[in-house]
């Protein structure tokens, strides 16, 4: 007795010289939670029956049938890991919950409004039912697009430093401050932006660039950020193989090394406008919103669609329900906007990473 | 030996016009950028001094620039760090999930669908958190002021609309979770095979292998994702703003009607009529944001930066 | 064409770390010489700092002499981007531009540095260069095809067609073979036979058959101990320091005696 090694207490008095544990079944655990869930459904209907409360307590119940059960047949260190394997599910299912929702509420509220209205008309002389954000979808457009042309430059170039060029306590300095940047509150972007054009142009400026210089602020250190990691993927023996050739270094990084990272700066920089473009508060206080329809970002306030939404939410006019209407349509397009960039994202790496062979 | 102190460096070989105009270019961007930077700080200073210098009965509330930011700090904060209680373990379990649980088929397309809650804007958030979530609460406000009065945190009375901070912060706790799961998910998916196969040669069952070879690895980038989520939640501004019926003064009352605002969403409901001194103390409140969320920020870049020196010593 | 390089009293620094030391050597025009000597004896940083590619890393600096047909490459008014053009190099690892086909790959020397030219002049360059590199009959029906779709050794033919089509008057090759399966590496030798004809060839080897294969010169780096500065330690004809060397550390190092 003294040599034999003991294996873990089991719960089972079963001790052969190799063991062979005894183990649940493989379905235990699915039957157990189907178990818990038909329990969880009486218990529901024993105070009001709801969908929500009998998931709650079929989780819960199964959780516990399949610890229980586990520890009793296997033992407490194997049931401790189906314990934990449980609580991980649970927390990735409970992360659906609200994806699922969110996306069958908006989809819900905004299909009524979603015609062709929508997309053709503004708000100008609207007061009721009828009107469209094509004021604002066209607003968001432009400005989104300039705040893409001033932060892509600015961006590339400083990923560009960063990767090619940059040395010391400068490179490092730009690294940190990019980073803190990428925290920037969007609200304060805004108030930036205001402050710095108000200092400009006087009080109670709006104007449409405004907000592109606002969500380039928020747009630049992601651009930055993305760049520099695309840039360091090019391997160094194209840039020793262009020097080589007698090419000088800025047209090795013009000409070799960008190509080569294109697929990647360009996933890159549409994740970066999918990420402003449903940017709401900054342009909440730089460009306002107005009913009409404005396509010139250097004069007065325009509209855009985040900003269309919030309003029509927060200050329907009589006929409330048609304000409501057309902003959870208009969060609809707002998702939809998101979505397609970042399809494209995909895309964009999936059909321009450079070709090998075939 | 070999170390020889430096002779005199040879005269700089000339360079190509192209190439100082492009690599100037270049370094003029990144410089350009510390000077945005800079210029954030110095242009919401100069924009919030009328509001800084101002007599205390001129500031809205009348009792001086102090007792207006206080109950918008407090507010940012509760609902901030509530977000971030929420958050924290459901994200280091769906990152769990994503790196040692999910069949591997599938994993890539589950880590995907989470950053698809990061893509979706926050207006959206609001919306929904005002017309389904808050609705949804309003029994377990009930039920919590009912049975949980006696923590400060449900003293209730309950809200009858569900716009609380408790929801808020169920809200913005959403929100950042994609942000901490992500962080999470690269420092597990990063821990040392070697550790892990250890692990399981000893016969470790795998939340066993996890506990002693990803989890201690993965800590402080787990903490740093955390506190970029924290830093988001802070300056988060069109959720509240829509789903929170703000304005009172200060309170821990997670689940009454009246709530303290938070410092962005406050901005966001009173900037577009504000004019004057008005804007000059939602511009100083903004000022108060920045320091939070950069100092919070900040923090959070140096533990995940630390983590990094440490492992690159491996 | 091909041009004869002088080198004198060669000192390569890493910053204050000297790599090599008191390089004196004489490279003869339209013959192969190959630099052999153990890992880290700074073979491939001389032969980098012959065409000034060492300066790519940050610090790295020379003093001493390096001419090429009597003309100092460091001279204070020498562009390092034009030694390049006429000092061409081709790496251990094939190394094509993703980006491009084989004909751009060819075509790249000059493109990159948008020289205008005919089509027809360009593919005159094409074919020359890739015949020159004996890859023509194999490539010729696929010329818009990405270069990183050919095996190794085309790859490795491919590289060294583009820096030819340059019309260097110096080839450099930094074991241009290690990579490559045996087949491959004799094709590449054969090719370098050849090429002598038209260009000043110096290789760097880890491969003591092929050097004494290939070359009419070879030279031995040694280094003393690590962080000791790499030198030159023997530099004859290829047949005397295969049969009778006048270094005992040469001697070692070729019968494998050593390291």
């Amino acid at each position: 007795m003294s040599t034999a090694i003991r294996p873990a207490p089991t719960g089972t008095d079963a001790q052969p010289p190799v063991r062979s544990r005894s183990r649940l079944p493989r379905f235990a655990p699915l039957g157990l939670y189907l178990a818990g869930i038909v329990v969880g459904a009486g218990l529901s209907a024993l105070t009001s029956f709801s969908v929500a409360s009998t998931v709650i307590y079929g989780v819960l119940l199964g959780t516990l049938a399949v610890y229980v059960a586990s520890r009793t047949v296997e033992g407490r260190r194997k049931a401790t890991d189906r314990l934990v394997t449980c609580l991980v599910t649970t927390a990735f299912g409970i992360a659906m919950i609200p994806l699922v929702s969110l996306v069958w509420t908006v989809l819900d509220n905004g299909l009524p409004r979603f015609d062709a209205q929508f997309f053709t008309n503004s708000m100008f002389r609207v007061v009721g039912e009828g009107g469209g954000a094509y004021h604002a979808i066209l607003g968001t457009l432009i400005i989104t697009a300039l705040a893409t042309v001033i932060s892509v430059p600015i961006g590339l170039m400083t990923a560009i430093y960063l990767v090619e060029y940059g040395s010391g306590r400068l490179k490092k300095a730009i690294t940190f401050f990019v980073d803190v940047m990428t925290g920037i509150p969007s609200i304060v972007a805004g108030l930036f932006a205001f402050a710095l054009f108000t200092l400009m142009f006087g009080n109670d400026v709006r104007l449409g660039v405004m907000g592109a210089v606002a969500l380039s602020v928020l747009m630049i250190p992601v651009v930055v950020r993305s760049c520099e990691e695309v840039l360091k993927l090019v391997p160094n023996e194209l840039r020793e193989a262009s020097y080589a050739l007698g090419v000088p270094k800025w047209r090795t990084v013009v000409k070799v090394v960008l190509p080569t990272a294109i697929a990647g700066l360009g996933t890159g920089i549409t994740l970066a406008v999918a990420r402003v473009v449903g940017e709401t508060a900054p342009l909440l206080v730089t460009v306002g919103l107005i009913t009409g329809t404005n396509l010139n970002p250097f004069d007065g306030r325009m509209a855009t669609l985040p900003v269309f939404a919030f309003y029509q939410l927060t200050q329907p006019g009589t006929l409330t329900q048609a304000f409501l209407d057309r902003a959870w349509t208009a969060a609809l397009v707002l998702i939809i906007l998101v979505m397609a960039l970042n399809i494209v994202a995909r895309l964009i790496s999936r059909f321009f990473a450079p070709s090998t062979g075939r | 030996m070999t170390t020889i102190s430096a002779p005199p460096a040879p005269p700089r070989p000339k360079r190509r016009a192209g190439d100082r105009v492009f690599a100037g270019t270049a370094k003029g961007s990144g410089i350009l950028i510390l000077i945005v930077l800079a210029g954030v700080a110095t242009f919401l200073i100069s924009e919030a001094v009328p509001a800084l210098t101002a007599p205390a009965e001129d500031i809205p509330g009348g009792e001086g620039l102090g007792s207006y930011v206080w109950p918008l700090i407090v507010g940012t904060l509760l609902g901030a760090v509530l977000a971030l209680l929420i958050a924290t373990p459901l994200a280091v379990g769906i990152a769990l999930y994503i790196t040692y649980y999910a069949p591997k088929r599938i994993a890539a397309a589950m880590g995907y669908v989470i950053d698809l809650l990061a893509a979706i804007p926050s207006v959206v958030y609001g919306f929904w958190g005002l017309a389904v979530l808050a609705p949804t609460l309003v029994p377990f406000h009930e039920w919590a002021a009912e049975n949980l009065s006696w923590i400060p945190l449900f003293a209730g009375p309950a809200s009858a609309s569900g716009r609380t901070m408790l929801t808020v912060g169920i809200v913005l706790g959403i929100m950042i979770l994609p942000i901490i799961s992500a962080i999470s998910r690269e420092v597990f998916s990063q821990a040392p095979a070697l550790h892990r196969e250890a692990a399981l040669a000893l016969g470790a069952t795998r939340w066993e292998m996890i506990r002693m070879a990803v989890l201690p690895y993965g800590k402080s980038g787990v903490i740093g994702g955390a506190m970029l989520g924290l830093g988001r939640a802070l300056g988060e501004t069109m959720a509240v703003a829509i789903v929170l019926s703000g304005g009172a003064g200060a309170t821990l009352n997670l689940i009454g009607s009246s709530n303290p605002s938070t410092i962005a969403s406050n901005i966001a409901l009173k900037f577009p009529e504000a004019s004057g001194l008005d804007v000059s103390t939602l511009i100083a409140s903004g000022l108060v944001l920045f320091l939070i969320t950069l100092v919070v920020n900040m923090l959070a870049r140096w533990v995940v930066n630390r983590r990094a020196d440490f492992s690159g010593a491996n | 064409m091909a041009k004869r390089i002088e080198v004198s009293d060669l000192d390569i620094y890493y910053g204050s770390f000297l790599a090599v030391e008191g390089v004196n050597v004489a490279i003869e025009p339209r013959s192969i010489t190959a630099l052999i000597g153990p890992s880290g004896c700074g073979k491939s940083t001389f032969l980098r700092s012959l065409n000034r590619m060492h300066e790519v890393l940050p610090g790295a600096r020379v003093e001493g002499k390096v001419a090429m047909d009597g003309q100092d490459l460091y001279g204070a008014d020498v562009d390092p981007v034009d030694v390049r053009r006429q000092i061409g190099m081709v790496f251990q690892r094939p190394n094509p531009f993703p980006t491009m086909s084989i004909y751009e790959n060819v075509l790249a020397g000059n493109r990159l540095n948008s020289k205008r030219m005919k089509k027809s002049e360009a593919d005159d360059i094409v074919e020359k260069s890739l015949r020159g590199a004996n890859l023509w009959t194999e490539v010729k029906d696929r010329l818009d095809r990405p270069g990183s779709g050919l095996s190794g050794g085309q790859q490795q033919r491919l590289c060294i067609a583009r820096a030819i089509a340059v019309e260097p008057d110096v080839l450099l090759m930094d074991e241009p073979c290690s990579a490559l399966d045996p087949i491959s590496t004799l094709a590449i030798e054969d090719l370098m036979t050849e090429l002598k004809e038209r260009f000043t060839i110096v290789i760097v080897t880890h491969n003591m058959q092929q050097a004494a294969r290939v070359s009419e010169s070879t030279g031995f780096f040694n280094l003393n101990g690590v962080g000791q500065p790499g030198r030159l330690i023997e530099f004859n004809p290829t047949e005397k320091i295969f049969s009778n060397p006048d270094e005992k550390a040469t001697e070692d190092y070729i019968s494998g005696r050593f390291g």
